[in-house]
Formats: structure tokens, C-alpha cells, sequence
């Protein structure tokens, strides 16, 4: 450790200390209980922290701190896109947590340590390091789902996240030790070292991947480890919603990623195989779930889980090809889809806010009521259905790219009918916004006030963006992997 | 004009798209402005079109020239060699005009019938411009691809919102988009396998790199993925069950629009992107695409004779009416399989090829019109019942007159437009697919038929009798005691499709010229 370390641990050490700060200054203004100056604390703070991991990004930094954390432009991306995704989930919950729960200092400090946890976790090249980070995320996680006391389904996703991730982090862990039994490492090179040397014993090899994909399959809900996801997605507080499936999810991405190409090349095509399996299977039975849920919410939690089925193909479909690696359309997926989810997940709120209802009825006619949401949801749940010119699409793009450069046809097929069985229920939403004629009258919605209003329209802004100004995001995407693959491959 | 000359594809696609952000900003209740800017500003790229079919009739089709023109290229996605790559030839000229056309008629008719959502719905009109117009300029696969999935969005609203209820608009609108999209992503994968087999997503380029040269498997199954998508738009059988559900349900210019011009996108492909690129497979498979066609034409006659509704009957014509296409462009493919100078082949295809390009541009002008037609009677008695109507003949003279001039130059008969798509078509089908052409004219009788029979005949002739019909308005949706004639705005918006009508089916070469060039070019590089 010494003081050139400290500037690559900007972004971890700017969050640690908003999140103490975000806590203090609720302790001392004790008196305001709607969390605002916490919140406006944490997001200075995560802004702060965006900029410093861009700068590093920036700066083509390669390094290893303490042996165990990688700051390297993979980790960087993470760091960047998710601390960018919390803060808009933070600017647009103001209004929305106000007299929901009387400790919203807390809540915002928990959302910037989440964010603390997904850049560590990212940038892990341990393995113990990788568990702890998953376990500290994890942790944050459940008391946020849990955070509306009182509040039946809200303590139903805290309960029933909480007993899936301590069962997966059982699995996980089993995994770990199996691998340090066979190779005598924690360091994802040096396990990944042993492996190819000693003639690898292959079984234990098959058996931590297996254990192995069970904790990254929880964190990033591949079926048939998403269990949880959309019971939490559907009952925790709709901004911890909206964090969890993009954000965390996106930590999840990052870790499976980081130690299945580091530490597990030798056995690149059997994990590649097992994760096209589950992309095939989490893609499928997510969207055909979907299609009947009659709560947008719950719709677009199982859309989600769907989501990141199309993104596991990017990692099923790895490869050293520079332009359909499936590593960078991972990445340019996971950017894409941050802007877009939380934006969806940020109308679900106003719409909740104003007409306390998440049915697909209260969507009815809502083009007369709030033609300026159901614009913004239309662009977002477009971009979910990945028609162009929005981010969605370029996000399709190259992970479906990706599979059928690696002749993986039948997952590129199984991906393109599942983009049309997913439009199915997204036009579902749209047709109640613009075709469909409400009951009665109901309440004229607004966006919800100047924070998630504009948060709503940055996230619009950038799904257009990205999908008509894509280069600089492929650039960045790219040369974010590029070490990463050089390593594995 | 050399500004124009960059620029005048570009203008056209995307001066609508300013139009439809600007209308959006318009006020709200100021419906007349919304109605009068829309119109106005379709003028526009009507006017851009008209200088492009002069110009390049001027500089080349009359020099001989030829080829694509008004070429421009900007890097898009410099890493993926994605370009904003534009360009027109023979083939998209007339149809660019014919989207313009069609744009500004349908829009003009629609500012007197919308009543609902004006703004939307202007709005919506103006953007669908641009996805078409887009995807006749775009020359390469990720700009086709995207100005084809914009086209989508538009539609699907205009189905949806004004829809009548009991054609139950929400279906047919999902079923249109999700059918279409069902195509279109299996396109989008043979798209990447093109970038992967030849590095360029630039259909020239591409073409001229040869797809997928060596791995034959790969070929055939891009050439089919390709194929699917734009035989769902097209619609060829068995693809087309979207079509009469979509037709029908949509408002009277968004039925104008789907007939006249989306459905052209997919013949389009099959010209722009599947002969050039996958010229093996297409040459292969030129039967099976002349087979579906023929299927086409005889299914849909008879379906279309056997329908109720005068809307849906004509929807499932264009069903029958596309498969021409089909058939002219499968029988031009099977002819590159024999030696073109082996018994005049190469005029037999170019006229097969002519055939199929000539009914793309007729079919959009006179399905347009007779959808306009069906839209006339359809606000005056709010039926499309062919079992209530007759006998409207000595009552409407001037609607019956205009239905004459549409029906007649759809059932081919000479001096109107139609005759000329059917006579080349089959002219060149003849010559290298004899059976299936044989068995395609049946559907020129039974074409005969429903269009005599089931409208001439049931609807103007006979006895007029009050009490088969619940009421009637006039076109201002007043009461009224019997059915009035076409008004002022309805002749308007007819007139100019029953001028090219009539002027095309004497000069039928005014349009032939471009099409040719662009046949004959395309058999030449590929024989």
C-alpha cells in the first residue's frame, strides 16, 4: 500500500465517506426527517465518485492494490455506469420515499455503501474478496428491500432475498473451497495458473464452476436462480427495485465475468456451454412468465430477469473477435439497459406516487392523464423491446452479434424469438397508455416533482444517445474488455 | 443544383420527422393549424420527389447513365463500418415519388376525417414518412434495418388509436407489429452474418464481396431469414394473415399507406438487398419464390370473392396483387440459371423484372385509390357490408364513375395502369416459368370476378333499396336521408390517382424508363 494506491481507491474512498456523511448529516438535523440534505450529500458524493472512476478510466490505469483489487478500465466501467445508476435512482426517490419510512437518512447511506459494494466487488481479483464483496452487497441489499417497516410485501422481498442469498452464498463459498483445495490460490490468475498447469483436475473444476455460477447466477437472476428477483423486485420500495436490477445486477455481470475468464480459461468451453444453457432458459421462462403478469411492476421484474438472460449471451459467446467479442456487448448491454430499466422503473414510481396503483388498468388512458410519462415510458419500454434507433437496440446488436460469430445459432435464434415474445407484453403496456379508455376518470399524473422528472428525462436523453451516438460507448466498451480477453483468451 | 444533389435524399427522409417534432409542439386545440401546417409541409418533400424523378430522369435515364445517384456517405459507426450510407437508382425513384404522393393525399383526405387526437395523429403520419422514405434510400443494412423498424412504431399507433372498435384495432395493431418484428430480427442475424462474412455492412459493397461465397449452408439459411422478413411484408402466402386484420382495422389513409407503400418494403428488399447479395440462393430458389407468388395470386382472388366486407376484399386483393410481384421477380431469379442470349432470356427476365417493379408503383396507386374509395362510402353509411349495399350507381354518379376507373385499372384492363404490371409479368413469366404462369392467370379471372361482381355489381347496380341500411350521414357525420356524392376534398384526393392511372396506362414508358434501367442494369451484373 502506498500513496499513489490511495488516488485508484478515489471512487471507493469518495463513497465511503459519503455514506458516513449522508448518515451524519441525518444525525444532525435530526429534526428533518425527509432525508433531502442526505440525499442531496449522496449525490454529490456518487457524482464525485463517477468522475473520479471516469478519470482513472481516463488515464488507462492498469494496477493491483494489496493483491486482491484490480483498477483496471473492466472494474472502471462498472464503477462508472453504477455509481451514474444509483444517483439517478437516488435524485428521482426524493419525493417518492418522503413519509414512506421515517429513517431516510439511513436509506440513502445504504444505497451509497450498495454502491461502495458494487466497486469493490468488481473490482475483486480474489476470491475471498469476490465473496465478501457479494456479501457486503448482499447485506445492504436486504435491509433496502425490507426498508418500508410495517409494510407486508416490503418485509416479504427483505425475508425472501435474504434466505436465497445466504443459501447461494453457502454455494458459493463451497465453491471457492473446492478451489483453493485443488490449486492452493485465491488469486483468480494464480488459480487459473494452477488449473492449466498441473493437469487440472477436471472434476473439482466442473463442480466449482457449477458451484461457482450458482452465487453469480443469484446475484444476476439467471433462471433458475431468480427465484427471489421478482418477488423483492415486486414488494421492495420501487427506487430499491430499480437499483437492484441494474446496478447490482450489473455487479453480478462484472464478478461472473472477472472470475470465469481469469480464473477458469481452461475450461472456457464447458462454462460457455452451461451459460448459453442458461441464457437460452432465463430468456424463455422470463418472458413467458411475463407475458401474464397484470402488474407493470411485477411485469418488467420478470422483464428484468429476462433482460438478463440477452446479457448472459454476451458472456456465453466469448471470443477474441474485435468487434463481437461478446465481453464488450456484455458491457455495452449493461449500459444501455441501466438507462433504460431505471427510467422504466422511475415512471412505475410516478405512476404509484399518484394513482397508488401498479396495475396494468392504472396505466389505462393514461396518455390523457399524462402525456409527458406515457411519451417517456413509450421510449423506455422500446428500448427494452430493442427496436432502434434506441440503446436497447445497439445493446442486441452485439451480444446477439456476439453469438452468431461464435456459430452459436441456436442461441441467437432462441435470443431473436424471445425479443418478439417480450415485445408482446411491453405494446401490452403501450396499448393500455394510448388505446385503451379508463373506467373512470382518474388522477392527472405529473412527472413527480423537479428530481425524478428530470432523472426520467436524463434517462430518455441517454437511451437516444447511446442508440444514435453509439461509437464513443463501443469505444469505451471495448477498450474496457480488451485486457480482460488478452488475459482469458 | 448541386446543394440538391448531396442533399435531396436526406431532405426528403427527414423533413417529415422535423414536421411531425414540429406539429407535436403546436398547440393543442388549434386543430386547423395543425391540419394546414401538416399538409403544407408534406408538400415539401412531394415537391424534392418530383425534382429527383426530373433530374434523374434527365441525367440518367435519358443519357444512359444510370446507377446509383445522389450517393452520400457518412461514417455512423465508425467501428463497425456502419455508414449513413444513401442513394437512389431507377427502382427507388418512382417509389419515392409514390411515397410522397400517397403521403400528402392521405394526409389532405385525413385533415377532414380525423376528428380524434388530431395532433397524435398528424404527428404519427408525418414521422411514418420518414421510415419509408428511409428505407428506399438507405444503402446500407444497419440504416435499412433501422429505417424498417421505425415504420413499425407509427403504424402500429395509427391502427391502435384509430381503429374503428368493432375491427378490433388493439389486435390487429400488436398482430401487425409483432408480426413484422418477427421477421425483422431473424433479418437482423442474417444481417451480422453478412457483416461477418464480408466486413462491410454496405449492400453494394457487400454485393459486390459476395455473401457468405464459399459456406453455401449459410447462405441459404441467410438468404431464407432474409427472405421470411420481407415476404411477411410483402405479404406473400402464407405470411399474409396480419394483412386483411391490419387493412381493415386501420383508418382509411393508414389502410392507404399500408397497401400503397409498406407493403412495397418488402418487395423492395427483395430487389435491394436479396438479388444482388444472395444471387446463388435466389437463383436456387427463383421457383420457390415464383411458386409462393402464384399461390399469392390465385389464393388471394378467391378469398377476396368470398369476403363480406368491402374493406377486407380489398385487402386480401393486395394479397393476390403482390403475388405479380412475386412471380415476376422469382421468374427473373430462375432465368439467371440459363443462358441469357440462349432465345432473347435476357428481355424475357428484364420484362418479368419490369412486370414486378411496374406493379410495385401501379398497385400502390391504385389499391391507394380504391382504399380511398372504400373510406368515402364507408363515413357516409358506417357499414362496408357488401350484402347491404346496391344499386348506388344512379345516386352517387360521381363515386361510381371513380370506383370504375380504380377497379377496372385493378383488374388489368388495357389503357389503364394495371394492364401494363399484369401484361409484363406474365410476358416474362411465360417464358421461363410457363406452368406457374398458366396457373397464375386464373387469378386474373377470378380478379375479373370479384372486382365486377362483388363491387361493380353489388354495390352500384341493381335496385337501390332504403330499408338494408340504418342511416346515413353526410361526410360531416350530419344526418342525412340517403347517400350523398363524393365531396370536394374526397375528389381532390382522387383525382391525381386516376390522372396517373389513366396517363400511365397510355404512357405506360413514362415510369417503364426507370424501371428499366434499373432491370436491365441488375440482370446484366448478375447473368
Amino acid at each position: 500500500m502506498n500513496i499513489s494506491d490511495t488516488l485508484f481507491l478515489a471512487p471507493e474512498l469518495i463513497l465511503l465517506l459519503t455514506g458516513f456523511a449522508a448518515l451524519g448529516v441525518d444525525l444532525a438535523l435530526r429534526r428533518n426527517t425527509d432525508g433531502r440534505a442526505s440525499a442531496i450529500v449522496a449525490l454529490v458524493g456518487l457524482l464525485l465518485a463517477f468522475v473520479a472512476a471516469l478519470n482513472l478510466a481516463a488515464s488507462g490505469v492498469n494496477a493491483v492494490i494489496a493483491s486482491t483489487m484490480a483498477v483496471d478500465a473492466f472494474a472502471l466501467f462498472f464503477k462508472a455506469v453504477t455509481t451514474i445508476g444509483v444517483a439517478l435512482v437516488i435524485l428521482a426517490s426524493m419525493n417518492y420515499m418522503k413519509g414512506r419510512s421515517k429513517y431516510l437518512g439511513e436509506f440513502y447511506a445504504l444505497l451509497v455503501f450498495a454502491t461502495l459494494a458494487i466497486s469493490i466487488t468488481v473490482s475483486a481479483t480474489n476470491l475471498i474478496l469476490v465473496y465478501l464483496g457479494i456479501e457486503f452487497l448482499s447485506i445492504t441489499s436486504y435491509i433496502l428491500a425490507g426498508f418500508i417497516r410495517g409494510d407486508k410485501l416490503s418485509e416479504e422481498a427483505a425475508t425472501k432475498y435474504f434466505l436465497y442469498g445466504a443459501t447461494a452464498g453457502a454455494v458459493m463459498l463451497y465453491g471457492i473451497s473446492l478451489l483453493y483445495g485443488a490449486t492452493g490460490a485465491t488469486d483468480l490468475a494464480a488459480v487459473g495458473r494452477a488449473l492449466s498447469a498441473s493437469g487440472a483436475n477436471f472434476y473439482l473444476g466442473i463442480a466449482a464452476i457449477i458451484f461457482l455460477v450458482v452465487g453469480f447466477g443469484f446475484k444476476a437472476t439467471w433462471v433458475p436462480f431468480h427465484h427471489w428477483a421478482p418477488d423483492t423486485y415486486d414488494g421492495a420500495p420501487t427506487p430499491v427495485t430499480a437499483y437492484l436490477s441494474t446496478a447490482s445486477k450489473a455487479a453480478g455481470f462484472a464478478v461472473a465475468a472477472r472470475v470465469l475468464i481469469i480464473a477458469m480459461p481452461e475450461f472456457a468451453t464447458d462454462w460457455t456451454n452451461y451459460l448459453a444453457a442458461l441464457a437460452i432458459l432465463t430468456m424463455s421462462v422470463a418472458n413467458f412468465v411475463a407475458l401474464k403478469q397484470r402488474s407493470v411492476k411485477r411485469m418488467l421484474a420478470y422483464s428484468s430477469v429476462a433482460h438478463a438472460g440477452y446479457i448472459l449471451i454476451g458472456l456465453a459467446a466469448i471470443g477474441s473477435d474485435p468487434t463481437f467479442n461478446g465481453l464488450n456487448g456484455l458491457l455495452i448491454y449493461i449500459i444501455a439497459y441501466i438507462f433504460t430499466n431505471v427510467g422504466a422503473f422511475l415512471t412505475v414510481m410516478a405512476v404509484e406516487r399518484q394513482a397508488h396503483s401498479n396495475d396494468i388498468e392504472a396505466y389505462a388512458g393514461l396518455v390523457r392523464r399524462a402525456p409527458a410519462l406515457t411519451l417517456l415510458m413509450t421510449i423506455f419500454l422500446l428500448s427494452l423491446a430493442g427496436i432502434p434507433p434506441t440503446a436497447g437496440f445497439i445493446g442486441k446488436f452485439f451480444v446477439l452479434g456476439a453469438a452468431v460469430q461464435q456459430d452459436m445459432l441456436v442461441l441467437a435464434a432462441v435470443g431473436a424469438v424471445n425479443v418478439v415474445i417480450a415485445a408482446a407484453y411491453y405494446l401490452n403496456v403501450v396499448r393500455y397508455m394510448f388505446f385503451v379508455d379508463e373506467e373512470d376518470e382518474g388522477p392527472q399524473i405529473s412527472l413527480g416533482g423537479a428530481g425524478l422528472g428530470s432523472a426520467l428525462v436524463i434517462c430518455a436523453i441517454m437511451v437516444f444517445v447511446i442508440g444514435i451516438f453509439a461509437q464513443p460507448f463501443i469505444t469505451w466498451a471495448g477498450q474496457s474488455v480488451n485486457l480482460v480477453i488478452a488475459a482469458g483468451f | 443544383m448541386n446543394f440538391l444533389d448531396n442533399s435531396v435524399l436526406t431532405l426528403i427522409t427527414f423533413l417529415p420527422l422535423i414536421g411531425s417534432i414540429v406539429v407535436l409542439l403546436l398547440p393543442k386545440n388549434n386543430e386547423g393549424l395543425i391540419k394546414r401546417f401538416s399538409v403544407l409541409w408534406s408538400l415539401i418533400p412531394l415537391a424534392l420527389s418530383v425534382w429527383l424523378a426530373a433530374d434523374y430522369f434527365m441525367n440518367y435515364v435519358a443519357t444512359g447513365v444510370g446507377g446509383m445517384a445522389y450517393e452520400i456517405r457518412v461514417s455512423w459507426i465508425p467501428s463497425l463500418g456502419v455508414n449513413y450510407h444513401v442513394g437512389a437508382d431507377g427502382l427507388s425513384v418512382p417509389l419515392i415519388f409514390l411515397t410522397a404522393l400517397l403521403t400528402t393525399l392521405g394526409i389532405y383526405y385525413s385533415t377532414r376525417v380525423i376528428r380524434t387526437r388530431v395532433r397524435e395523429f398528424f404527428a404519427l403520419f408525418l414521422f411514418l414518412a420518414t421510415g419509408m422514405f428511409g428505407v428506399f434510400i438507405a444503402l446500407d443494412l444497419v440504416l435499412f434495418y433501422v429505417f424498417w423498424e421505425i415504420g413499425l412504431v407509427p403504424m402500429y399507433f395509427m391502427i391502435g388509436i384509430w381503429g374503428q372498435e368493432k375491427d378490433r384495432p388493439q389486435y390487429a395493431a400488436i398482430k401487425f407489429f409483432l408480426y413484422t418484428l418477427a421477421g425483422s430480427v431473424f433479418m437482423l442475424l442474417a444481417i451480422i452474418g453478412v457483416y461477418l462474412s464480408t466486413g462491410t455492412f454496405d449492400i453494394i459493397d457487400a454485393a459486390a464481396k459476395g455473401v457468405w461465397a464459399n459456406m453455401p449452408l449459410y447462405a441459404t439459411l441467410s438468404f431464407w431469414a432474409f427472405f421470411v422478413a420481407f415476404a411477411i411484408k410483402v405479404p406473400a402466402w402464407p405470411f399474409h394473415t396480419w394483412l386483411p386484420d391490419a387493412h381493415t382495422a386501420a383508418p382509411t389513409a393508414g389502410s392507404v399507406i399500408l397497401a400503397g407503400v409498406l407493403l412495397k418494403l418488402g418487395a423492395y428488399g427483395f430487389l435491394r438487398i436479396l438479388m444482388p447479395m444472395f444471387t446463388d440462393s435466389f437463383r436456387q430458389f427463383g421457383w420457390v419464390v415464383a411458386l409462393i407468388g402464384v399461390i399469392g395470386i390465385v389464393y388471394g382472388a378467391f378469398v377476396s370473392l368470398a369476403q363480406k366486407d368491402l374493406k377486407r376484399l380489398i385487402a386480401y386483393s393486395s394479397v393476390s396483387h403482390m403475388g405479380y410481384v412475386l412471380l415476376g421477380i422469382g421468374a427473373a431469379a430462375w432465368a439467371l440459371n440459363f443462358d441469357p442470349d440462349q432465345g432473347g432470356l435476357f428481355d424475357t427476365a428484364a420484362m418479368a423484372l419490369n412486370g414486378a417493379t411496374l406493379q410495385m408503383f401501379f398497385h400502390g396507386l391504385i389499391t391507394g385509390a380504391l382504399f380511398f374509395l372504400v373510406g368515402v362510402i364507408y363515413e357516409r353509411a358506417h357499414t362496408r357490408d357488401l350484402a347491404k349495399f346496391g344499386g348506388l350507381s344512379g345516386l352517387t354518379p360521381y363515386f361510381y364513375a371513380t370506383m370504375m376507373f380504380a377497379g377496372f385499372a385493378s383488374l388489368g384492363l388495357p389503357g389503364l395502369a394495371g394492364f401494363w404490371a399484369e401484361f409484363f409479368t406474365f410476358r416474362g413469366a411465360f417464358g421461363v416459368v410457363p406452368i406457374l404462369a398458366v396457373v397464375g392467370v386464373i387469378g386474373i379471372v377470378i380478379t375479373a370476378a370479384y372486382i365486377l361482381y362483388r363491387i361493380i355489381q353489388n354495390v352500384f347496380l341493381g335496385p337501390y333499396d332504403a330499408k338494408r341500411w340504418t342511416h346515413w350521414t353526410t361526410i360531416e357525420g350530419e344526418h342525412a336521408d340517403g347517400p350523398t356524392d363524393m365531396a370536394r376534398f374526397e375528389k381532390i384526393t382522387l383525382w391525381p390517382l386516376v390522372f396517373f392511372m389513366i396517363l400511365f396506362g397510355v404512357l405506360p414508358s413514362l415510369v417503364l424508363v426507370y424501371f428499366n434501367q434499373f432491370a436491365v442494369e441488375t440482370l446484366r451484373a448478375l447473368f
